[in-house]
């Protein structure tokens, strides 16, 4: 290429090409989305969940069977799966494919509404114990190393022998046991956040330490807290089938996948399908949830990716 | 070192202290206590009953002779079983459940690590992927979901190892291979992350650069750091092993302590089930205990840093 004196003209300068951007801006949930679709395990985790919770949701209301329907004759009890009843049937001749339905409606709602009890409990212990530091911090912290020192399901055994088994307590149990994770993070977040600038020139501006805390600090640690309550799903739903396992999940005639499964093991030799389509669903939720939540992580904290 | 293990010893004892306190208080919240719940007593029956376990005394006297007794390890009578104590059950059940937890703990480790290194140094490529795609299904299977499968395939089908019982080394397979699946997948895991991370620092391009094989940079250099985080996840790794003996016991039929922690559970045998969880714990935080001490000498890093300020 010939050097000519024309490509050396010096720019004049102008507004247009100060302010050009490359390419447009992006937002950070934007740029996480855009990540997370690349990320196929996480999409098809995403997909499975968005099924899951609609089967959940609208699947009975098309079934023409109740999850309390008994068919009691020879040929209604424990029968293979089969046109009739996708799943096979129970002891008690009901139709498997609408209990583990209505099973995804409990197990499912356990998951989330303990979750979210984790997420409560966790930010607000977590930030507070971050954000004040000092003493405050020192005791809450050697609070929290007591508890993890514990371990967490035995406490949830023992939660449940004592308060009566059912759908709210199972929730509260695993809510009030399982923050810990949670706390320990969103602290983590709020003391390395701080000390950034925004915090400084918040207290400047006059903020008041709630708002500060609260409308400045957890938002910009929603990413971690995002991903912590995600995975904290399919370990509510693993403790509540491990619950109803031993017994001392949810009552009959409802039923979640733990007892379905629990119940299916009677039969394990003769009548398998029992246990292995409530167990199939709990195994597809975990890992639907577990691929989601790991995909959120690489996309929400692009620094942890590996 | 020596302040560190004190202070460790300290938090340690006062963690036995809660969980004692706690259990104690949840087990006498339960309304109406141990003899109400089953059809109505007569009252000179109840009476008696309840003098023979010392229920009519003082709360607080209750709970000073319960710490008293568990400091001489004596953790009470069966409340389900004529003339059997807690310390008996205790006894006739965990050399069970401990070998069994012996050879899952064994298991985890001896295929997790492996699994994890050959994954890392393969990373990206098709070893690489098929192991932690497996990993991933087995840290979402929950135990005993496991358990009925393998029993149902390789018990009941195909008959190659007993489905129940204990006590022929053939009858620990099932159960052992049941206990280890979440925490292998997640050894290997763990394994993999922290070896990638390690191979990328400095000190391992040097020992490649001064002419060393791949295998002795791998098993002199790398491997050494790249395992205390699979040493500090010991502690949740025997947790895991523990409680998901509970349900493992139970589907094969194993006379573990697992089996008769639920079983007390069941007939809600308070006694049995107060006295066992805090065997468990006091079990889980020493040998967590011991792991954090394997930890700090492994570690250089913990003995300095607490030399200073945190």
């Amino acid at each position: 290429m010939e050097a000519r004196a024309e490509l050396f003209q010096p720019i004049e300068p102008s507004e247009e090409v100060a302010y050009a951007f490359a390419r447009p801006a992006t937002t950070y949930w934007r740029d996480a989305w855009r990540r997370l679709r690349q990320n196929r395990m996480a999409m098809i985790g995403l997909a499975v969940i968005v099924i899951l919770f609609s089967l959940a949701i609208f699947g009975p209301l098309f079934s023409p069977y109740s999850y309390s329907d008994q068919d009691l004759t020879p040929t209604g009890i424990n029968q293979p799966p089969s046109l009739k009843h996708w799943f096979g049937t129970d002891a008690l001749g009901r139709d498997l494919f609408v209990r583990v339905l209505y099973g995804a409606r409990i197990s499912l709602s356990i998951g989330v509404f303990a979750s979210l009890i984790i997420l409560v409990i966790g930010v607000t212990y977590g930030g507070i114990s971050g954000y004040f530091g000092g003493k405050i911090d020192n005791v809450m912290m050697r609070i929290v190393d007591v508890l993890y020192g514990i371990p967490t399901l035995l406490i949830v055994i023992l939660l449940m022998v004592v308060f009566k088994p059912g759908l709210k307590n199972i929730m509260i149990a695993i809510g009030a046991t399982y923050w810990i994770g949670m706390a320990r993070i969103v602290r983590g977040q709020i003391l390395s956040l701080k000390e950034q600038d925004y915090a400084m020139a918040a207290v400047a501006l006059g903020a008041s330490r709630r708002r500060i805390l609260f409308r400045h600090l957890i938002p910009n640690s929603i990413g971690p807290i995002i991903v912590t309550a995600t995975l904290s799903i399919p370990e509510a739903i693993f403790t509540e089938a491990f619950l109803s396992f031993i017994g001392l999940g949810v009552a009959a005639p409802m039923a979640s996948w733990g007892v379905l499964a629990s119940e299916g093991l009677n039969g394990l030799r003769s009548y398998p399908w029992q246990l292995l389509f409530p167990g199939l669903a709990i195994c597809l939720a975990m890992l639907a949830f577990n691929f989601f939540g790991d995909g959120l992580r690489d996309a929400l904290d692009p620094w942890m990716r590996r | 070192m020596l302040r560190y293990l004190i202070r460790r010893l300290v938090s340690m004892l006062i963690v036995l202290w809660v969980i004692v306190t706690v259990t104690f208080a949840l087990m006498h919240a339960i309304p109406g206590g141990p003899f109400t719940a089953e059809k109505a007593l007569p009252p000179s029956i109840q009476k008696n009953l309840e003098a023979r376990y010392h229920l009519n005394d003082p709360l607080l006297k209750q709970y000073f002779d319960y710490l008293k007794n568990l400091l001489r390890w004596d953790l009470g009578p069966s409340f389900k079983y004529e003339g059997r104590t807690v310390n008996d059950i205790i006894n006739e059940g965990f050399p069970v459940s401990a070998q069994l937890g012996l050879v899952a703990v064994a298991i985890s480790l001896l295929v997790g690590i492996p699994t994890g290194i050959i994954s890392a140094l393969c990373r990206n490529r098709w070893q690489d992927n098929v192991a932690m795609f497996l990993a991933t299904i087995f840290v979402s299977v929950p135990n005993f979901i496991l358990a009925s499968v393998l029993m149902l395939v390789f018990a009941l089908k195909l008959r190659w190892f007993p489905a129940a019982m204990w006590g022929e080394p053939s009858q620990v397979v099932l159960p052992a291979l049941s206990l280890t699946g979440f925490p292998t997948a997640f050894i290997s895991r763990l394994t993999r992350s922290s070896m990638v991370e390690v191979m990328e620092q400095d000190y391992i391009r040097t020992a490649r650069a001064k002419g060393l094989s791949r295998s002795a940079v791998v098993i002199k250099h790398a491997l050494k750091n790249a395992l205390i985080p699979v040493v500090t996840y010991l502690g949740p790794l025997l947790a895991a092993i523990l409680t998901g003996s509970f349900v493992v016991e139970n589907i094969f039929a194993i006379p573990g302590l697992g089996r008769h922690f639920v079983t007390s559970i069941y007939n809600r045998d308070y006694t049995v089930i107060l006295g066992v969880t805090v065997f468990y714990s006091v079990l889980l935080v020493v040998l967590n205990f011991i792991v954090d001490l394997t930890y700090a000498i492994i570690d250089p890093r913990i003995k300095f840093s607490d030399t200073g300020k945190e």
